[in-house]
């Protein structure tokens, strides 16, 4: 039962960093209705900020999380306003290419400046072990699964409550209306960016401690797969955005504990299929139905 | 036959022929290297991907991001059946190679229609998502698959692919695709990609189309994939991961999606170009990348968009504009 205990502790570490970086990937198709595919590089930026932070300048590691947000945010910022903005009225195929080639771009860029080979991520949060009715828990995993459900609650706050929360849910339901609404669309798309780049960063560097090393590629798998745990959650909704995360966290985790290591990607993506043919618009998506 | 379409298969016949001895000469007198044979081979094989994946992504008009996969199933079952086949019975090389691609394009015919059954219920970005899965499944199915190598990838595959063969498979595909997209079929399936509604209104079996575009697609990149391995004579499953596949869709896209030439100068383009940039292997893929990024914003219908390039129109404006210029001149 112990075992069992922490291994859904694992899952809901591994869940809440999916979940942080899914919400990335739900916000921009909400609005833009684009895959962005250079989230997950931006995850890896993220990390990589968060070592120069911690290594070069040996800042605490609240410092750390905040330089390293605050620099991924303006990164996402950038892409959106270089690579993105010019398509806006172009069609949605050629903003997907340009949103892979950003992928590839940043992937580079960052084997450029940091080399190929994988380097170790610092230990940049106090480390203690608490003993939880028997059960073992690292302060990394209490301070990731806390980090993350406040992130969380803050951007459900900030999106039901404030001026440009409104703004942001405007534009992903009508994006004409809310022009005529004296909305500011670029600006408002912008922040969704820089919102999901700081919360990737901060999925960047929770994972990157959670699996000691960083590299240029580190970011393509758990990228894809967050993506997936928002499309299991419904894509556009950031709730089930969460949701998918700790699903496909918690999912994983148990199938590599109590089932196989080497096949459970191939099991989630399979239960993803079978989600999808059951339930076509994710878990909270909304049915849009066609018209003719 | 028409005596218009009849000249237009003469010309572009004896246009592959030529090119075709032109090659083989080269490769006989040796003033092409091996070097430029191996990319030549490269080009014919990214030919077959990208043409089969442009059934799906430019006639169909669906986001197919798992062409990797299909071509990881065609590339092993290819393979298996070439390695039974050279033990048991004394065919040439060219007929084990058929059979063997044969063999692995249908295998992954039959496990494409099986990928486009969801497409029925799911459609653009979830559909992706599908095939994206499906694609993983395939690789990390092969990564654990022990008849095969398992991860550390499959060994001694004869290298049956040479220059000659592999062009020649290439033509009799795109001239496959080519009379696929001009036939009742492929307006069937272009039809679903303008309008599906509208299509089922008019008659047409959008169920049926849809599965047998991914089916053909599928079988062409199973064949690709056979010849793939029997180039290499050797499969690493990660080889074909999702950065793979995405790698071929954004050819199809650079090409423009349902052009048919577009995506045969593109593959071309995208195999030639990194080989030249091999010198300055570290900025490489950054160009490549730049490039794409450039090209979507300039260009974002793709370089040839739904243009077909044709040499038989070309030779016959030509031969317009040198009348007009007799003419101007005589006047």
């Amino acid at each position: 039962m112990n075992i069992f205990l922490q291994q859904v502790i694992n899952g809901l570490n591994a869940g809440s960093i999916y979940a942080l970086v899914a919400i990335g990937y739900t916000m921009v198709y909400g609005i833009l209705k684009l895959i962005n595919f250079a989230h997950g590089e931006i995850m890896m930026f993220g990390a990589y900020f968060a070592y120069i932070a911690a290594v070069f300048f040996g800042w605490p590691f609240y410092v750390v999380i905040l330089f390293s947000g605050c620099v991924t945010a303006f990164l996402g910022f950038l892409v959106e306003f270089i690579a993105y903005r010019p398509l806006r009225n172009a069609p949605r195929l050629s903003m997907l290419i340009t949103a892979i080639g950003m992928s590839m771009f940043l992937q580079n860029l960052a084997r450029l400046i940091f080399g190929a080979d994988p380097i170790v991520m610092p230990k940049i949060f106090p480390s203690a072990i608490f003993n939880i009715g028997g059960i073992d828990v690292s302060s990394v995993t209490l301070i990731t699964i806390g980090l993350s459900v406040a992130m969380m609650i803050l951007l459900q706050l900030f999106i039901k409550n404030t001026k440009q929360g409104r703004a942001m849910r405007a534009v992903s339901e009508n994006q004409d209306a809310a022009v005529l609404m004296g909305i500011d669309v670029n600006k408002t798309i912008s922040l969704t960016f820089i919102i999901g780049s700081a919360l990737g960063a901060l999925g960047g560097i929770l994972y990157s401690t959670a699996y000691i090393t960083i590299s240029p590629t580190m970011g393509t798998m758990p990228g894809l797969k967050a993506f997936i745990a928002a499309v299991l959650g419904g894509i556009g909704s950031i709730p089930g955005a969460m949701l998918g995360g700790f699903i496909i966290g918690m999912f994983e985790t148990l199938i590599k504990a109590y089932i196989s290591t080497t096949w459970a990607d191939a099991i989630v993506f399979a239960l993803l299929i079978i989600v999808l043919v059951v339930k076509p618009t994710g878990i909270l998506g909304k049915n849009v139905k066609e018209k003719v | 036959m028409d005596k218009a379409i009849k000249k237009s298969y003469i010309i572009n016949f004896s246009a592959v022929f030529l090119l075709w001895l032109l090659f083989y000469c080269g490769q006989q007198f040796g003033f092409i290297s091996n070097y430029l044979i191996g990319i030549i081979i490269n080009s014919c094989i990214m030919i077959i991907m990208a043409t089969s994946l442009n059934i799906v992504a430019g006639f169909l008009g669906e986001m197919a991001l798992g062409h990797a996969g299909l071509m990881a199933i065609g590339a092993y079952t290819g393979a298996v059946v070439s390695g039974w086949l050279l033990d048991a019975v004394s065919l040439p090389h060219i007929v084990v190679l058929v059979l063997a691609s044969l063999a692995g394009g249908l295998l992954a015919a039959g496990i494409g229609a099986l990928i486009s059954l969801p497409s029925m219920r799911l459609r653009g970005d979830y559909l992706g998502i599908v095939t994206i899965g499906f694609a993983e499944i395939i690789r990390i199915f092969f990564i654990n698959f022990e008849p095969t190598g398992a991860a550390n990838g499959m060994t001694g595959i004869k290298r049956l692919t040479t220059m000659s063969n592999s062009f020649w498979i290439m033509a009799i595909i795109v001239a496959l695709i080519f009379t696929i997209g001009k036939s009742r079929y492929g307006r069937a399936i272009m039809s679903i990609r303008e309008d599906e509604i509208a299509s089922e209104a008019s008659g047409i079996p959008t169920t049926k189309y849809k599965v047998l575009a991914f089916a053909l697609s599928s079988f062409f990149a199973g064949i690709g994939g056979s010849l793939y391995a029997h180039y290499q004579g050797y499969l690493d499953p990660n080889k074909f991961q999702f950065n793979y596949s995405i790698e071929m869709f954004t050819i199809v896209v650079l090409g423009g999606l349902g052009s048919v030439t577009g995506s045969i100068i593109s593959a071309i383009v995208l195999t030639v170009l990194p080989e030249l940039l091999r010198q300055f292997s570290t900025y490489r893929l950054l160009v490549y990348s730049l490039a794409l990024i450039v090209m979507m914003i300039f260009r974002p219908q793709g370089i040839f968009g739904r243009y077909e390039f044709s040499l038989s129109k070309f030779m016959d404006e030509m031969k317009d504009k040198k009348k007009d210029k007799q003419k101007g001149s005589a006047a």
